[in-house]
């Protein structure tokens, strides 16, 4: 095999992998942008959705059954946490709701391993990890299908933010909250859409990853994936955290490959932090956390 | 509902900031249907914090009112969401505009009509439109970018989208040249005369909102210090050394007008 089709297919690969940690950081991106709260129980939401769907899948229920009741059970998570967490803390720092959710991340972890158990388990898709031949290049089926689900769900969440009146509302209330609610919009019930949206995406972030990884408590740790994506991309961009993501599991794969052996390998796994610390030096807002509009 | 009382009444009430600042301390006002009243005072007498009390947007800035009620339309308000009150008809025009910077013109205003369920928005856009034509020209340029009067009126023109009884116009003055301030003014002034609006507004600017207003209160620390019909305000000669800077022997700076009727230990 010639090296650039070589290069090539590391290229692929680590794209695909960047959409799977696109798909993490999304979740924490919404919630950001929407709140200013940078919600630490994302990996968390992330174990308890795919918890709650493969316990499903073991009743006997098809497929689709049990995404939909994983995602109703999301959604419903997402008002309790609007009604018990967030509504009391109205008006208070931000400091004091990112520690809310650290406690809501303990939360989650326990009650969801409460209520389906302990055990490892694994979650098969019906997605082969097979490699197919495309143009010349080996890709994997799977990873394949997983950026094909990802980019489908950024293009719904992004109709929905651009163009429903909910979509507007939120935005408002990510532009200037005080403004919004006094225009009418009322802040519990966007706050309930937001994470139940990040509800959603956790729940597809964590099929993909569960079906890679196995549906066990170290898919929490996946959220760690995110922290990199969302300081090169910017916290409050949508964008940001898609060409990011896309950045990180490039540049992640290549630095393994070319880097890697002159420093005896395994650089894949902290590479990506390695990243992130220049750029908090170079451009601390990330690439496209740029400053509000404001006329100058 | 009570259709003689009057559509606001603020009565007695007391707010304190982080339970220790008490910033109003007892202050009443009422607001008559189809009126506009103005609510004057130096900086840090307690007009805005007379709005967000309320528009009910206390809460989220760790103030509450401890004592005393506000009713509107003959239903008592205090303790309701910040957002009932749009569906309710009554609006409030933050003070420094709060426009939503990263939206166009047009979605600025649709998210005003978010508490409507019914199907006539987009009249109510042609009417913000008919107001304000400068706001249709821009209409798809981002709000942040628009000039400060421009941003004003985009924000007159949110609160109008809910269709509201009553707005409550919280410093529409500052920072706009003098020509902006009148153009502001007298669309206000139409608004009432044309579509039966109520307002209150609170301005440092007394000589302006005396012009406009039928009834003004003046506060200071926190209390109504004089009130009465606009034209005996503005012709009321401390007011005018003290507000108006129209007497000669005014101190500079002007002393308020509790200073001036008392000795300070009793203040």
């Amino acid at each position: 095999m010639s090296d650039f089709s070589f290069f090539l297919e590391v290229v692929v690969g680590g794209l695909l992998s960047g959409v799977m940690y696109t798909l993490v950081a999304l979740g924490f991106v919404l919630i950001f942008k929407a709140s200013g709260v940078f919600n630490f129980a994302q990996g968390a939401m992330v174990l308890f959705a795919a918890l709650t769907f493969v316990g499903f899948l073991e009743f006997g229920l098809p497929m689709w059954a049990a995404f939909l009741l994983a995602l109703a059970a999301m959604l419903v998570l997402a008002v309790a946490i609007e009604r018990t967490v967030l509504r009391p803390l109205v008006g208070q720092d931000h400091m004091i709701l990112f520690m809310a959710t650290i406690g809501l991340s303990i939360f989650l972890e326990g009650f969801a391993q409460l209520i389906w158990g302990t055990r490892v388990r694994g979650l098969d898709l019906g997605i082969s990890d097979e490699p197919v031949e495309i143009a010349g290049i080996l890709v994997s089926q799977f990873d394949l299908s997983a950026a094909v689900m990802a980019a489908v769900l950024v293009a719904v969440l992004s109709a929905f933010f651009s163009y429903t009146k909910i979509g507007r509302a939120l935005r408002a209330v990510a532009d200037d909250t005080q403004a919004a609610q006094v225009a009418g919009v009322p802040l519990g019930f966007i706050w309930a859409v937001v994470w139940g949206a990040a509800g959603f995406i956790a729940l597809v972030a964590g099929l993909v990853w569960g079906a890679r990884l196995g549906v066990q408590f170290a898919l929490t740790l996946v959220a760690l994936k995110a922290l990199p994506v969302m300081i090169l991309g910017g916290f409050n961009s949508i964008a940001g955290a898609i060409v990011a993501g896309l950045v990180i599991g490039v540049s992640e794969k290549l630095a393994e490959i070319y880097l890697g052996p002159f420093v005896g390998g395994g650089i894949e796994n902290w590479f990506p932090y390695a990243l992130a610390i220049a750029v908090l030096l170079i451009r601390p807002a990330g690439l496209f956390g740029a400053a509000r509009i404001a006329r100058v | 509902m009570n259709e003689q009382g009057p559509l606001l009444s603020i009565a007695g009430i007391e707010v304190m900031y982080s339970r220790l600042a008490l910033v109003l301390r007892g202050l009443s006002l009422s607001v008559p249907r189809g009126g506009i009243v103005a609510l004057l005072g130096a900086n840090g007498a307690g007009k805005t914090t007379t709005m967000k009390a309320v528009a009910n947007l206390l809460r989220s800035e760790r103030g509450e009112v401890t004592r005393g009620a506000i009713h509107y339309d003959g239903a008592r308000i205090d303790g309701l969401d910040a957002s009932d009150l749009a569906r309710r008809g009554l609006s409030l025009v933050m003070e420094g505009r709060h426009a939503f910077g990263t939206l166009s013109v047009e979605d600025n205003l649709k998210v005003g009509a978010f508490s409507r369920r019914d199907r006539a928005v987009g009249d109510s856009l042609d009417m913000v439109y008919r107001y304000f034509p400068r706001l249709k020209d821009r209409r798809h340029q981002a709000a942040g970018l628009l000039s400060g009067g421009e941003q004003q009126m985009c924000v007159i023109g949110r609160a109008l989208m809910a269709r509201p009884r009553m707005i409550l116009l919280d410093e529409p003055s500052m920072g706009l040249a003098p020509l902006l301030v009148e153009e502001i003014f007298s669309i206000m002034r139409q608004l009432n005369a044309e579509e039966g609006m109520t307002f209150l507004l609170a301005e440092q600017n007394a000589s302006v909102a005396l012009r406009y207003a039928t009834y003004g209160y003046l506060v200071e620390s926190g209390r109504v210090v004089r009130e009465g019909p606009a034209a005996a305000l503005a012709a009321d000669p401390e007011i005018r050394a003290s507000y108006l800077g129209l007497d000669a022997s005014a101190e500079p700076g002007g002393a308020t007008l509790a200073a001036r009727r008392r000795p300070r230990w009793l203040s």
